[in-house]
């Protein structure tokens, strides 16, 4: 299948890792991966934080963009969240109906990366191998927007190695909320300072979710505290084999530096 | 109505009630984050509520069709609200009580400061009620010598206290027994100092000195969950039997009614009296349910007012998105799912509605500039959506209302430069090559410039990557 890569420009700018195992992973699975390099950001943080009209081009762009391919996907349960639920409200606030139609149209062909591969790929067993314990977050818009329900789990539960333990108040929010995580960074990190609580509260050492921006808000408290526990995006576990080295492992590290 | 009708509807007057909080949210918010007691009140008062209410919901196998007929209903109440007003004034007037309208919260304080001084009482009894709380009808009735009594326990300790209510359904929510001990001993005449913290025994302090009220005052005044237009009859849910009390009781009764709450007839009440019970207090019914219809001679009050209050509302009404939040029953299922709500309690809001309802209610009612702060007191986690039993889109309206807040001068700039650039992929693509030199300029994730320290004074921040993902597809 011909599959157009919606990279999010969070995992573009800070996350590439999570968008290169999407690819990697999508590749193994014996799928074309395409990047239209029209896209930039899907004007989510615009909209969410009070600025639609701004958001109106970066909406038009996005739908230019991925209007041309039948598939996308995005390793972000957020961002497909708001080409979901936000882009034809944007695009009809402005009196842009044509804009609105054509949003929805790309909307109904755009999945988060869990929701691809099991409903539209059928597979929930992609190979991977990661020998790690790892508790998965399901994040607020995956779960309460998309509802991926249990598919990154289901997906999880088949990766050889892989010890997966249960978080506990799994379903509260992670305090990031965008740019809550800012505004309100005080009751932001009260979230936060519970949600690490659970996480370690289950000793695994990996912290996995579907969307980068949660990860990093998590991660980010988990680090200042030097809790030794990271984050890693699903798309990461998935993309791992046998063969493929341990990704966020220091070998990246030093790669990167 | 005194005013003659022209234009925009009017938002609710300042200076008046409690809709508007002194500060903004997040200063607010602050402070009470710091108050170890009330995380622990709060976050234990929620949980509980939380897993009892999802036990008894859990049980109906109709509850999502109970919930869209909630809302169904709600939407054909506010598309024909005058045509149901005036039914349920002729109804009301039909069956000998009398009804005053009442277009904010200056002139419903004033109708009922009168018609309690025009009984010669200076005590009233009152029914827990939010409206009253959101036009402030105790403080205008104190000003006018009239001595108002709470009789929901847990308004009582707030009143006692001297406090402000925190929570719709439990106003109390941020006390836990010591401190309604220490309330109760210091502002309730003849306790005896002996008085434990046993929820037993300090119940029975409360009635023993409620009961004497019940039988001693002439008015009560109640507000009400639903008015019944085919019939005018209104109807109250409580716990206590308090309600009940201050509703047979008195001479004379006075409700004030939010407008939204009418509903068109009987049978609508069978949807809203199986959702409000198991979405608020986590009870299959409420205990008591209260139902009246104008004047029954030689049976209770003899005389009945209705103060139909706007307040605000018919602004609501007219933004089609923001009305949703007039569908609200008051329930308060939002607040005890809510992530911020359980860390902040309700003080923080302002207003006496607090929560992901009294964020986008509160402004609405108030006009947005006079509560700015509140559409962004939520993470937008959706956790307040799924749990309305009148399926308000709470995260829809909260984004909604942020893109009518007049936004601070700085943030304007950064976003419009922000979407210009992403609108355009190489000057995109030169920022985050700017991004990535920040790692030589050695920030290293600490210490960002204002407002984004917010970010570093709590969380790390990862250095860019050396190398973006779509140079990364370039070069492969």
């Amino acid at each position: 299948m011909r599959i157009a890569l919606f990279v999010t420009c969070l995992a573009d700018t800070m996350f590439p890792q999570a968008a290169k195992a999407t690819v990697r992973l999508l590749e193994r699975l014996g799928h074309e991966v395409v990047f239209p390099t029209g896209q930039t950001c899907c004007g989510q943080m615009h909209i969410n934080t009070g600025y639609q009209q701004e958001a109106l081009p970066l909406v038009r762009r996005h739908v230019r963009t991925f209007d041309p391919y039948d598939v996308v996907v995005a390793p972000s349960g957020s961002c497909v969240g708001s080409v979901r639920h936000q882009h034809a409200m944007v695009a009809r606030r402005a009196g842009d109906e044509g804009l609105a139609s054509r949003a929805e149209s790309v909307a109904e062909r755009t999945y988060e990366l869990s929701e691809l591969l099991v409903d539209v790929l059928g597979v929930t067993d992609v190979g991977a191998y990661y020998p790690h314990r790892v508790t998965y977050h399901p994040t607020c818009h995956s779960l309460r927007m998309l509802r991926v329900g249990d598919r990154p789990l289901r997906l999880l539960r088949e990766v050889r190695g892989l010890d997966l333990v249960e978080l506990p108040a799994a379903e509260q929010c992670c305090g990031f909320g965008g740019t809550f995580a800012v505004k309100n960074a005080d009751t932001s990190t009260a979230m936060l300072a519970d949600k690490m609580r659970h996480v370690l509260a289950t000793g695994a050492d990996v912290c996995t979710a579907g969307d980068s921006s949660c990860l990093m808000h998590i991660g980010g408290g988990l680090a200042r505290l030097r809790t030794g526990v990271r984050t890693v995006h699903l798309a990461e576990i998935l993309a791992a084999t046998e063969q493929s080295g341990i990704p966020g492992e220091p070998s990246e590290l030093v790669v990167r530096s | 109505m005194t005013q003659t009708f022209l234009g925009m509807p009017a938002t609710a007057p300042p200076g008046v009630g409690h809709l508007r909080g002194e500060e903004p949210f997040p200063v607010a918010a602050r402070r009470a984050l710091a108050d170890s007691q009330l995380r622990r009140n709060v976050g234990h008062a929620t949980t509980t509520i939380r897993a009892k209410s999802g036990a008894v919901i859990g049980e109906l196998p109709d509850w999502e069709h109970l919930r869209a007929a909630g809302s169904a209903i709600k939407a054909d109440v506010l598309a024909r609200l005058p045509e149901l007003l005036e039914q349920l004034e002729a109804k009301v007037t039909q069956a000998g009580g009398v009804v005053h309208w009442a277009a904010d919260a200056n002139e419903a304080n004033r109708i009922v400061t009168d018609l309690v001084s025009a009984t010669g009482s200076d005590r009233v009894i009152k029914v827990k009620s939010m409206a009253t709380q959101e036009i402030g009808l105790n403080e205008a009735l104190a000003d006018a010598g009239i001595e108002p009594v709470e009789t929901d326990l847990a308004e009582l300790i707030v009143q006692l206290g001297d406090d402000r209510p925190s929570h719709i359904l439990v106003p109390a929510i941020h006390r836990n027994r010591a401190e309604i001990r220490e309330i109760f001993l210091r502002a309730m005449p003849g306790v005896d100092p002996a008085l434990t913290d046993e929820p037993a025994a300090l119940a029975a302090v409360a009635r023993r000195y409620l009961r004497q009220t019940f039988l001693s005052t002439k008015v009560a005044v109640s507000g009400a969950n639903f008015a019944v237009a085919e019939t005018g009859t209104l109807a109250v849910v409580e716990s206590e039997g308090n309600g009940r009390m201050c509703l047979t009781l008195p001479e004379t009764l006075i409700t004030v009614m939010g407008i939204e709450k009418v509903v068109p007839t009987w049978r609508d009440l069978e949807v809203f009296l199986q959702l409000l019970p198991r979405a608020s207090t986590g009870e299959r019914m409420n205990p008591y349910t209260s139902m009246w219809t104008g004047v029954t001679p030689g049976d209770g009050p003899q005389a009945f007012h209705l103060v139909l209050l706007d307040n605000g509302r018919s602004a609501v009404l007219a933004d089609e998105v923001g009305r949703q939040a007039l569908h609200c029953i008051r329930c308060s299922a939002c607040l005890n799912v809510c992530p911020v709500y359980e860390r902040t309690g309700g003080h923080a809001y302002g207003s006496v509605y607090p929560g992901p309802i009294g964020a986008v209610l509160s402004p609405q009612l108030t006009g947005v500039a006079d509560n700015a702060s509140l559409p962004y007191a939520s993470s937008l986690c959706g956790a307040c959506y799924d749990a309305c039993p009148v399926k308000i889109n709470i995260p829809e309206l909260l984004v909604h209302l942020r893109d009518q807040v007049p936004h601070p001068r700085g943030e304007s700039v950064a976003m419009a430069a922000a979407a210009y650039t992403m609108d355009r992929p190489r000057l995109y693509e030169a920022a985050q090559r700017a991004a990535r030199l920040s790692r030589l300029a050695g920030r290293r994730g600490r210490g960002l410039p204002p407002p984004l320290n917010g970010w570093t004074a709590s969380r790390d921040l990862p250095d860019p990557p050396a190398q973006t993902f779509r140079d990364w597809w370039a070069e492969r």
